[in-house]
């Protein structure tokens, strides 16, 4: 009796798993030696399809591991188990300008895999699958507590680990896009950190100024964290990205209310106007605007508008005087800020300030502004909407695909081991 | 939803003060490196991980705390709050490194629920907290919802309810196009219409159809003819993403019994392999399976109780009779056959209907269809891995309503063991026999 329908059996393990957790994916009963793509395909929140594929061989014994086979090509090659997340682009015919970002958090991003035969490129839609199967992937674990913040005029969303606490506390920073970004800080509360996702970019308008925030709104959020009956006071980190950069640097050295136990520092500069606030670092960007960029596909870079880095002291923060153990992460191909350049002038601050020993850099090659959790999606470029304008523009961020992914995966680790040891860890490694 | 909570507990209360802050109604916010003026102490607060986060029934985790003091005692514990409303805990003891760190993968337990190095030990070693109800089994009516963010279904596995051509069941399907291989899913004597297995085979690639056929409702009678179950297993056969050719059928205790019937006896019954667990192949061949069920009730002389009143029925069949008449002729099975058999099973006389099924085989000359596994220790309800045993429960005869305590029989450790031995040895011989390998030829090899 001979089966006319070849039936392989594909499995993922495992079947739910949270964002930056890895999975294998395996593929049995192929035929011995048979060419397979392995295809994965997110419907998004925005209604735009992703996908990503590799072109794997079966092995004698008609198998295929992800952790073991290698991808002969596709949206990623080699030996990359997780290339079926981190390689995924929106489909040919998408809009353009995308980035994948989770809004609602409290449910899981649903991946499909399903595994085809032959070596596919395209056509995936009319081709019917061998297998297919579901995997889930989540920003929140169990028992993890979402809390709205609306106190103080302090806008935000706060994630608390299961369980009684205290626990040590993280204030989550954004970058110019504004709004209220949740993923890290769910994300962050699944390691153990109660951690404060923070609005903060929103223009307030009377007449023809537009103003920001000023410095209490961050020193009114840093003190909800602090007083929050479930967060260890004194145990408080500030994490921010871009523009979050700025503020996390700006606050730890000015500020007398906020008193980082450690700071992380992704993907941002130090360059801005000593004891300014945000609006003043707004205006301080925009005096250079003439030195916007483009490139070949008219995408916008913005990493001149803050160079050259002054020598000015009066228009950089005094890292000098920081207090607390620094990370500062920062990718080499950044089109959108020039962080290499500032995390070497910080470097050399700290250096003839004498504080050099709470500085630890990660400098990435290959990797662009926006690094992210691990195992989502690499932007290299997206539409981008000025805040304070209706302007949309399409901005250059940076990077190739498998350096940023790779940074993406080795930059989260590291973090959480660095917040671990300074958060979680004795008072041995505070000054 | 339910959690699955592991509290680092400390085992001794003084250190309790020192270290750790002290919980007053949740609010008070005296953490420990507020005492820094006290410099021997290093000011540490463990940090407690568990992967996956949310996992199916049959997968393990690995639980690891960081950030204890070194060679520090402590007690990991895990709460579950059932359906039924009742607490089950289970709790190890364990001394942390000199790095501070206790892998419990790793760690040998001293003491509690279990000890030695048991990595599922917070589950499958779980027992209703002191004060509880007595005769409790830990069971999942309600598949949909987690169990502790432990899941019996598989992202994308689908639940059908089955009513057709008379027979009640549920199908669970796995997510893609299929084709798939078909089980068909029989419980026991217990009754009712239990999906969990089904649902967890679903979540492994197997088409699988939970079937009802003793009714705990009134209303209901109790399904035991030879048609229902060859419309059961027509249904399964005919859906669009079975494989026709490679259904198995899957019993426990009088699943096993009807497994074993159909088997050697339907004319439209051909399953692919069979796989038995805690069942025997001893009833009556000349009257129907329901008079067979009716008569097993009626011996009632022959139960016997133990020293703590509970109803022990292992010896209801015995001595295994020599009449063929009496047992199934095993002579007539064409198909791969997994026995699993507890030798601790206090409910059925299964190691010996195992052994004498064996016998019946090799003088009819297809012994090498059988693998039986047997498990020392091992009581009657030999079920998916890391769920909890039930020694002895509540059970509710069906036609008299009378409510008794059941003895299964089986020990902690060794029945958990058991557990999660025969279930991976059970998925490896379905997908053995059920899913098209391109290597072997039409005939399955054992």
């Amino acid at each position: 009796m001979t089966e006319k329908a070849l039936s392989p059996l594909l499995s993922i393990h495992p079947s739910r798993g949270l964002i930056d957790e890895k999975f294998c994916v395996v593929v049995r009963y192929l035929p011995p030696f048979e060419d397979i793509t392995l295809r994965s395909l997110i419907h998004s929140e925005d209604g735009d399809y992703w996908e990503a594929y590799g072109h794997y061989v079966s092995d004698d014994s008609g198998l295929v591991n992800v952790e073991s086979n290698v991808s002969l090509g596709g949206t990623y090659d080699g030996l990359e188990p997780m290339g079926l997340l981190w390689s995924m682009k929106p489909v040919p015919g998408s809009r353009t300008g995308l980035r994948l970002r989770k809004k609602e958090i409290q449910t899981p991003v649903v991946v499909h895999i399903s595994v085809y035969r032959g070596h596919m490129s395209q056509g995936f839609n009319e081709q019917v699958a061998l297998a297919s199967v579901v995997t889930e992937r989540w920003y929140m674990a169990p028992g993890i507590r979402r809390v709205d913040i609306t106190e103080g005029g302090v806008s935000g969303t706060l994630f608390l680990p299961p369980g009684l606490g205290p626990f040590p506390a993280l204030l989550d920073l954004w970058g110019g896009g504004g709004g209220l970004v949740e993923y890290r800080s769910a994300l962050l509360a699944s390691h153990g950190f109660a951690s404060l996702a923070l609005e903060y970019m929103t223009p307030r308008t009377s007449g023809s100024s537009t103003s920001y925030v000023g410095n209490a709104y961050f020193e009114a959020a840093f003190t909800i964290l602090k007083e929050h009956p479930q967060v260890c006071g004194d145990r408080i980190a500030i994490l921010g990205l871009s523009f979050g950069t700025s503020v996390a640097l700006g606050m730890a050295v000015y500020s007398t209310v906020i008193q980082p136990r450690c700071l992380v520092c992704v993907s941002g500069s130090h360059v801005q106007p000593v004891k300014g606030s945000l609006t003043d670092v707004f205006a301080e960007i925009n005096k250079n605007v003439r030195n916007t960029r483009y490139d070949e596909e008219n995408r916008v870079i913005w990493r001149d508008l803050l160079l050259p880095i002054p020598t000015d002291p009066t228009k950089k923060v005094d890292v000098g005087r920081l207090q607390c153990p620094i990370l500062l992460i920062v990718g080499k191909d950044d089109q959108n800020w020039p962080a290499s350049e500032s995390a070497e002038d910080m470097k050399q601050m700290m250096e003839q300030a004498g504080n050099s020993h709470l500085l630890t850099t990660l400098s990435y090659p290959g990797t662009g502004h926006l690094i992210e959790p691990p195992y989502t999606p690499h932007t290299r470029s997206s539409n981008f909407m000025v805040t304070g304008t209706r302007q949309k523009l399409l901005v250059l961020w940076g990077g190739d695909t498998k350096p940023h992914s790779y940074a993406q995966e080795d930059s989260w680790k590291k973090t959480l081991a660095f917040l671990e040891e300074h958060l979680y860890r004795g008072p041995q490694s505070h000054l | 939803m339910l959690l699955f909570r592991i509290c680092c507990n400390l085992a001794s209360s003084t250190a309790r003060t020192l270290y750790f802050p002290v919980r007053v109604n949740g609010i008070d916010r005296r953490c420990f490196n507020k005492k820094r003026s006290s410099s021997t102490m290093a000011a540490i607060s463990p940090l407690l991980d568990v992967q996956p986060t949310r996992g199916l029934v049959d997968e393990k985790i690995q639980v690891v705390v960081n950030n204890l003091p070194p060679l520090f005692p402590v007690t990991l514990h895990s709460l579950h709050h059932s359906e039924d409303k009742d607490y089950w805990e289970a709790f190890g003891h364990y001394t942390s490194s000199n790095l501070g760190m206790v892998t419990v993968t790793k760690d040998a337990s001293l003491g509690g629920t279990y000890e030695g190095t048991e990595p599922m030990g917070l589950l499958w070693s779980m027992q209703p907290v002191p004060g509880s109800r007595t005769g409790l089994r830990l069971r999942k009516m309600d598949v949909l919802t987690p169990y502790d963010e432990r899941w019996y279904l598989a992202p994308g596995v689908q639940r059908i309810d089955v009513r057709e051509d008379g027979v009640k069941g549920t199908l669970f399907l796995p997510p893609g196009p299929g084709p798939f291989p078909g089980v068909l899913d029989l419980w026991g004597g217990g009754g009712g219409l239990v999906e969990y297995r089904s649902g967890l085979l679903a979540s492994h690639g197997f088409v699988s159809m939970a079937l009802e056929y003793l009714s705990s409702d009134k209303d209901r009678t109790s399904r035991l003819e030879y048609k229902y179950f060859e419309n059961a297993f027509r249904i399964v056969q005919q859906h669009p993403l079975v494989m026709k050719e490679r259904i198995a059928l899957f019993g426990l205790s009088l699943g096993t019994s009807v497994s074993l019937t159909m088997a050697a006896y339907s004319e439209v019954i051909s399953p692919r392999c069979c796989v038995c667990i805690s069942g025997s192949h001893v009833h009556p061949l000349n009257i129907s399976l329901h008079d067979v069920f009716t008569k097993f009730i009626e011996n009632a002389h022959k139960t016997r109780f133990d020293e703590e009143g509970r109803m022990v029925w292992k010896d209801i069949i015995l001595p295994i009779p020599s009449d063929p008449e009496e047992k199934v002729d095993m002579g007539r099975i064409k198909c791969p056959l997994m026995l699993v058999v507890g030798e601790d099973d206090q409910n059925w006389a299964t190691v010996e209907s195992a052994e004498d099924m064996a016998q019946m085989m090799h003088a009819a000359g297809n012994k090498h269809l059988l693998t039986t596994l047997r498990y020392p220790g091992a009581g009657h309800l030999i079920e998916p891995p890391y769920t909890p045993l039930s020694r002895a429960s509540n059970y509710i005869f069906q036609q008299t309503r009378d409510k008794v305590i059941m003895l299964w029989g089986g020990h902690t450790k060794p029945h958990a063991d058991a557990q999660e031995d025969a279930w991976g040895k059970i998925l490896f011989f379905l997908r053995q026999h059920l899913y098209p390998s391109h290597n072997s030829g039409p005939h399955s090899k054992l």
